[in-house]
């Protein structure tokens, strides 16, 4: 447990120096979804009816493209193999990294939604009910794109291949959260079902996820 | 002398390391016991390097056995075995000793175990709190070894350890090797020259064609 | 002090030392007359006092932009001249012009609330500012990123260069932007003529936010130099152990 903690503080201070990832994750969230109405217009009732699939997306996007370096940076210097090393079960200093990363990308994105809500005229009191459809399904986000990290290291190949392999398995969190999300800003469909859904998805990955990508990682082995 | 890690022995037994669908090695024996050290040299791609990882775990054998007697029943050969590659591991946006605090704790150094002596055994004590991005090629080298003192590991595995280090620092890791040896810890290291070591065995790879 | 003076980072310490003391009193008797000048201004007779939002709302706008227009004279001295003050003064405009160009947003934010029954509008003015202010985070995060200084001064003056090319065009597209989806009933600040009774307060309030910049920019900068000089100690530490 200790091993668990250290990896998962490290992971932190990491993101929060100079050159970490912290806060770029949800730097790049509050810009696509300012941009959002240039495409479409700045029609206040229209924002309003898709105000939550863009934060939905813009979270999706954000979540998955700042992955892309979570495991790829520890192999470049060596530290991958020295992780492996431990009497740390891989999975687990897998779901370590994880979970730093989505305290420190995540967090902060679901922290400044409700800003971003004004700007697409979501009331403030729905912006709580999407922040939490977001902090809800975020998780399976960071959980399912860690597979992709893995994999992308295990093919040393990064970039948009992480997006390619892993946006498809991201389908049923958007249906869910979206759907939750506009149940509580527009109705008349209950909050309740697509919630559960989308807490029981972030559930099975956090599970699912670490088993993936520690098997991915030990295939890449060479 | 620790006389508990004494009768220890790491032995492999037919051995062989497949890369990239090539063949790099097969049908190699070794064995190492306690305090011994055993030197694998060769041509370049004959495999050192592969050997190394392999017994770290972090290559698949091809096939083989490898194994690891009179130690920890409960753990891998790597969980065993700290492993120095050409890669230093050491993160330029933490300091020198975060960056060690680290790899100790994760590694299983006891719990409130001071790095101190270890930073003070390959000279770095005084730059403790510096970013690691200022140290230079050999300090981050020296930072790396600093992480086999800190962790109690019965076998070491060297690839090049003396690469980058100017001499004091050689001299001081061959200090360090003796004493591990001393104590009862094993050590197999890939070189190309004389890394200091006293009386070590020789395993030659690529004579076998 | 003739300018090649100021080139020495140690002088520019000794003058920044003895002058700060000065700027920031002056700043704060400024924004003490500007405050009194604002309380007595005369209330809109449609919006009421809210209108005051005005005096803080106007002049964060005006220094935003005034942030980039350092931020560009900056770039111009690292890559042509390569005056070795001109990055430290890049770096430490973007933080304050970002803290004034958010001060604009927010408080246009909050001066819509009444107006428009919203917090936000996607008003011609307003998202230009929000573009801006993009802008600026864009621009931290490369100072962010790089820990180096010495990597992060010329890409930091070529994205400080582009941008205040860009800036106009940005303008531009979303003033077109906006028009082509129906003008929102925007009330058009000030229109032909100021009532002086406004105006003077408003630029009283604008020298304050002026002297209030160059305060935190100076002071910015010191800063910066220091820790500079600290990095660059710390790294012949390192060298010399």
């Amino acid at each position: 447990m200790t091993a668990f903690l250290a990896l998962l503080l490290r992971d932190m201070r990491l993101a929060m120096r100079v050159g970490g990832g912290a806060l770029m994750g949800a730097l790049f969230y509050f810009i696509m979804v300012a941009m959002t109405p240039f495409a479409v217009g700045p029609d206040l009732n229209l924002l309003t009816r898709i105000g939550p699939a863009m934060l939905w997306l813009g979270a999706l996007l954000a979540s998955l493209l700042a992955l892309d370096r979570l495991f790829a940076t520890d192999h470049d210097d060596g530290s991958l193999d020295l992780l492996m090393m431990g009497a740390l079960p891989l999975e687990l200093a897998v779901a370590a990294k994880a979970i730093a990363h989505w305290l420190t990308t995540a967090l902060p994105l679901i922290v400044i939604t409700p800003v971003l809500g004004l700007m697409l005229n979501v009331e403030l009191s729905a912006m709580g009910w999407v922040a939490l459809t977001l902090l809800a399904g975020t998780p399976a986000l960071t959980f399912i794109g860690l597979i992709g990290a893995a994999l992308a290291v295990a093919l040393r190949r990064g970039g948009l291949l992480l997006a390619v392999l892993v946006l498809p398995l991201t389908i049923p969190v958007l249906i869910f959260g979206v759907a939750a999300a506009n149940a509580a800003i527009v109705g008349p469909a209950p909050f309740g079902p697509p919630f559960t859904v989308l807490c029981a998805l972030s559930l099975a990955s956090l599970v699912l996820g670490p088993f993936a990508a520690a098997a991915a990682l030990r295939q890449g082995l060479e | 002398m620790r006389t508990d890690l004494i009768d220890l022995r790491l032995a492999g037994k037919d051995l062989a390391c497949e890369r990239g669908g090539r063949l790099v090695f097969s049908g190699l024996n070794f064995s190492v016991s306690g305090g011994e050290a055993l030197v694998v040299t060769g041509r370049n791609g004959a495999g050192k390097s592969s050997l190394l990882r392999l017994i770290a775990g972090l290559l698949r054998k091809a096939g083989g056995q490898l194994g690891i007697t009179g130690g920890d029943d409960e753990a891998t050969v790597g969980e065993q075995s700290h492993y120095l590659g050409h890669l230093d591991a050491v993160k330029p946006s933490l300091s020198v000793g975060e960056n060690l605090q680290f790899w100790a704790t994760y590694l299983g150094a006891p719990r409130g175990a001071p790095i101190g002596p270890a930073l003070e055994a390959v000279d770095l004590a005084q730059l403790s709190d510096l970013p690691a991005a200022y140290l230079s090629a050999g300090q981050r080298r020296r930072l790396s070894i600093a992480r086999l003192v800190a962790v109690a590991r019965p076998v070491w595995l060297l690839d090049e350890p003396t690469s980058a280090l100017d001499s004091a620092s050689q001299d001081r890791l061959a200090e360090l090797m003796r004493k591990h040896r001393a104590s009862g810890g094993m050590i197999v290291a890939a070189a190309h020259g004389p890394i200091g070591l006293d009386e070590p065995r020789e395993l030659k790879l690529g004579v076998m064609g | 002090m003739a300018v090649i003076d100021l080139a020495n980072p140690t002088r520019f310490l000794t003058l920044v030392d003895r002058v700060l003391p000065w700027l920031a009193g002056a700043t704060a008797l400024v924004f003490a007359y500007g405050l009194y000048r604002v309380a007595g201004a005369p209330d809109d007779y449609q919006q009421g006092a809210t209108v005051k939002i005005m005096f803080l709302h106007v002049p964060g706008a005006w220094l935003g932009m005034m942030g980039w227009g350092v931020m560009t004279v900056a770039a111009l001295g690292t890559l042509v001249w390569r005056h070795p003050l001109a990055d430290v003064a890049g770096k430490a405009a973007a933080p304050i012009g970002a803290a004034f160009t958010f001060i604009c947003l927010v408080t246009g934010s909050l001066w819509g609330r009444p107006m428009w029954g919203t917090y936000w509008v996607w008003d011609a003015r307003l998202t230009s500012v929000l573009v801006l202010f993009l802008l600026y985070l864009g621009m931290l995060a490369l100072y962010w990123t790089a820990e180096d200084p010495n990597r992060s001064s010329r890409a930091a003056a070529i994205l400080a260069l582009v941008g205040a090319v860009n800036i106009p065009i940005i303008k531009f597209s979303v003033d077109w932007w906006n028009t082509l989806h129906q003008p929102a009933s925007v009330v058009r600040m000030g229109g032909t003529a100021i009532d002086t009774s406004i105006l003077v307060p408003l630029l009283i309030m604008a020298l304050a936010f002026t002297l209030l910049f160059f305060t935190l920019h100076f002071a910015a900068m010191r800063n910066e130099i220091l820790r500079r000089r600290v990095r660059s100690m710390r790294m012949m530490q390192a060298q010399h152990a």
